[in-house]
């Protein structure tokens, strides 16, 4: 089983790496999304400096969904998902495994990139290094709470947006914790580790969750 | 017993049969009662001594907030009766009970809102509560677009149930988060409106609202259970009618034994 | 070992496609799905590999007794112990055809090395294009790489004595067909069992058919109910 579980991740990495490399473009549109909101909001490096963490979450929120709607439908799409389904491995691992290998090329080069993109937003450093720790630690719930809107919707032919739709709300306290421990980091009146360590947890959650729920959603039925 | 009820339910037939002789009685008693509600609301009720005549969409509003949370512990247990149980109306329920809990989370939120202008001197304040509402209607509107958006009933319902479901295990997590978010920032100048113990005088009417709206709930549940019930039946026709005329155009369907004959 | 169908009902986007169906497939045995556009081909098989479930019935792989060991129901389902070839071929076309295959491989439960890949394709006379993307063959390859998933079996540990073929002829030449129909026979004559679905000859002597499109038909229109237990 863990043979077959290897397999997939590099399958999924490979693929990734090929087809127009799609974790790159994640990056290039983080990177997009953090010089527009300059542009709107004015070159003013106090009020940058402090809403930069947030401004690095939202872009990490959007930048995680841009590539989210294909995690599933392109397998559903050419059969390869019947391979899975009816392989010996639990969907469930499947799905972790996919969302793992999603991850690794979205979510984990953006919060290794994001203090390069908090320059740009005048953080201090120890900022950085703090918006850096949350990502790294949140990211992987966005990846696994759009995995379960990547999996409902698979079979649609456009599913982009309506994944969006369903699965942004649901990114919320995710979002809250993320920007929370940044700041707390920064100062203010919440040690560091209370929203970190709740974010962790979201994030070990979203996991269970969503291997659970995009299982079940891929197994169909009909 | 509740479970075998809901079971001798099962049958759509039994169900359209014994929805449209109960409908009527609930219509009626929902009217009566929310019209009673309305009155003692808007007449005999007393001003608040602080919010004045303002208080009065208090009876609306907190109802319509019930009412929110209600629609999707059914729309919640129905996915499981679809998930689980497999019972034939679980995902009739479930379509039926959307767009009811969608309105009432509207209603709630402009209701609210309608209250903080006097209030709070601003249409929409990040008021803790507020905004855990505005999560659940977004998480509404995700649910109604998930059925817009598979064509196959049996699909959509299934997808639906998993994505309620996750919305219901999601929204202590909202809460949660929210009144977290909302304590670091915390506004300057808010009336806080919990805390404050509410007089009988005001309890009666509101007490009989929130009845009243709640049979409408149900009553425009049942309807739309049996409107989604019709609205298949006549899908399934459509489907016979179009296979009707498609065999009426190929007069000679493949027959059996023709090992390895071409088609059309 | 057998594969036994017991009153087993398909239902599709609201239409019940198949109704009541009943037969038994034996070791050996093929079993040819025909019928228009639309009978239900498909879905049956998509039934049969778990992608669907079935609106009534069962769908159960019989071992023998000496094989099963406890004379009865196979312990995995009958998805772990088939390999499909749907009318999509499965195949990432920014893989080479031997990536395609050591992937398929371990998800049909044996690890493959890109040699044994390479030499299951040698099979269909495929091996020159093993380390070609499968975005730059034809269809009638890809088609060919796709069915190379069959005979993995003869180079790997995979034990999925099932094959479950929807059109698997199409995209190919007279030649191919040829092979495919010597490989199916060859998996019969080893006691392994064919489900296919096609319009097109296979090939294959002695196969039971089924017809489908005729009986199907929908629950009473008065009721209208078209989805439930």
């Amino acid at each position: 089983m863990m043979a077959a579980l290897g397999a997939l991740l590099v399958r999924d990495l490979k693929l990734a790496a090929r087809v127009g490399g799609s974790g790159l473009l994640g990056v290039v549109f983080f990177l997009m999304l953090v010089t527009l909101i300059p542009f709107a909001l004015g070159p003013d490096l106090n009020l940058l400096s402090r809403i930069g963490p947030a401004i690095l979450w939202i872009a990490a929120v959007l930048a995680t969904l841009i590539g989210l709607d294909r995690l599933f439908q392109g397998d559903e799409e050419d059969g390869s998902l019947d391979l899975m389904r009816m392989s010996h491995v639990p969907l469930e691992l499947v799905v972790i495994v996919k969302g793992l290998a999603h991850w690794l090329t979205t979510g984990f080069p953006l919060a290794l990139l994001s203090p390069l993109f908090g320059l740009l937003l005048a953080q201090e450093p120890d900022a950085m290094l703090a918006v850096m720790a949350t990502l790294m630690v949140g990211t992987p719930a966005l990846t696994f709470i759009g995995g379960i809107g990547a999996a409902l919707t698979a079979s649609l032919p456009r599913g982009g947006l309506i994944l969006a739709v369903l699965v942004l709300p649901l990114m919320i306290p995710t979002l809250i914790f993320g920007v929370s421990a940044a700041q707390a980091a920064i100062g203010g009146t919440v040690p560091f580790l209370t929203p970190f360590l709740v974010l962790a947890a979201l994030s070990l959650v979203a996991i269970v969750t969503g291997a659970v729920a995009s299982a079940a959603a891929l197994r169909g039925g009909g | 017993m509740p479970t075998s009820f809901l079971w001798g339910l099962a049958n759509p037939t039994r169900f359209m049969a014994l929805s449209a002789r109960i409908l009527p009685w609930m219509a009626a008693l929902s009217a009566v009662v929310t019209a009673a509600g309305l009155y003692l609301a808007l007449f005999s009720s007393p001003a608040d001594y602080q919010q004045g005549e303002t208080v009065r969409i208090m009876y609306i509003h907190v109802p319509a907030a019930w009412l929110a949370l209600a629609l999707y512990a059914i729309m919640s247990l129905s996915a499981l009766g679809t998930l689980v149980w497999r019972h034939p109306l679980a995902d009739v329920s479930q379509k039926a009970a959307a767009p009811i809990g969608a309105a009432f989370t509207l209603l709630c939120l402009v209701t609210g809102s309608l209250w903080g202008k006097p209030m709070w001197g601003t249409w929409w304040v990040w008021d803790a509560r507020l905004t855990s509402v505005l999560v659940l209607f977004l998480i509404y509107l995700g649910i109604l677009a998930l059925w817009r958006a598979i064509e196959d009933p049996g699909q959509a319902a299934r997808a639906v149930a998993i994505l309620t479901l996750v919305g219901f295990v999601n929204i202590p997590i909202v809460k949660f988060s929210v009144d977290w978010w909302n304590t670091l920032h915390q506004p300057a100048s808010v009336i806080r409106m919990d805390g404050a113990t509410i007089d009988a005088s005001m309890l009666w009417p509101l007490f009989t609202m929130a009845i009243g709206l709640t049979l409408l709930a149900l009553t425009l549940h049942m309807s739309g259970m049996r409107s989604e019930i019709l609205a298949r039946r006549a899908r399934s026709l459509t489907l016979k009618a179009a296979d009707r005329a498609a065999e009426r155009q190929r007069p000679l369907p493949l027959s059996a034994g023709s090992a390895g004959a071409g088609s059309a | 070992m057998k594969l036994a169908i017991d009153h087993l009902s398909c239902r599709r986007a609201g239409r019940l496609l198949i109704d009541d169906l009943t037969l038994t497939i034996a070791g050996g045995e093929a079993l040819v799905v025909k019928g228009p556009n639309g009978a239900g081909k498909s879905t049956l098989l998509a039934t049969l590999a778990g992608r669907l479930k079935p609106a009534g019935g069962t769908i159960r792989l019989v071992g023998d007794d000496a094989t099963a060991g406890r004379g009865g129901e196979e312990d995995a389902p009958l998805a772990e112990r088939a390999v499909l070839v749907g009318h999509r071929d499965g195949l990432k076309v920014a893989l080479t055809a031997a990536e395609n295959l050591v992937f398929a491989a371990a998800m049909l439960g044996a690890p493959a090395t890109p040699a044994e890949a390479a030499a299951a394709l040698d099979v269909f006379g495929l091996a020159h294009l093993a380390d070609i993307p499968v975005g730059y063959l034809s269809a009638g390859q890809r088609r060919r790489v796709a069915l190379t998933r069959l005979v993995l079996a003869r180079f790997v540990p995979v034990d999925r004595p099932v094959w479950l073929l929807d059109e698997p002829t199409s995209a190919l030449d007279a030649a191919a067909q040829e092979d495919l129909a010597h490989l199916m026979r060859q998996h019969l004559a080893g006691g392994g069992l064919i489900v296919a679905a096609t319009h097109l000859p296979l090939g294959l002597e002695g196969a039971r058919s089924l017809t489908l499109g005729s009986q199907a038909g929908y629950h009473d229109a008065a009721d209208g109910w078209e989805f439930g237990a």
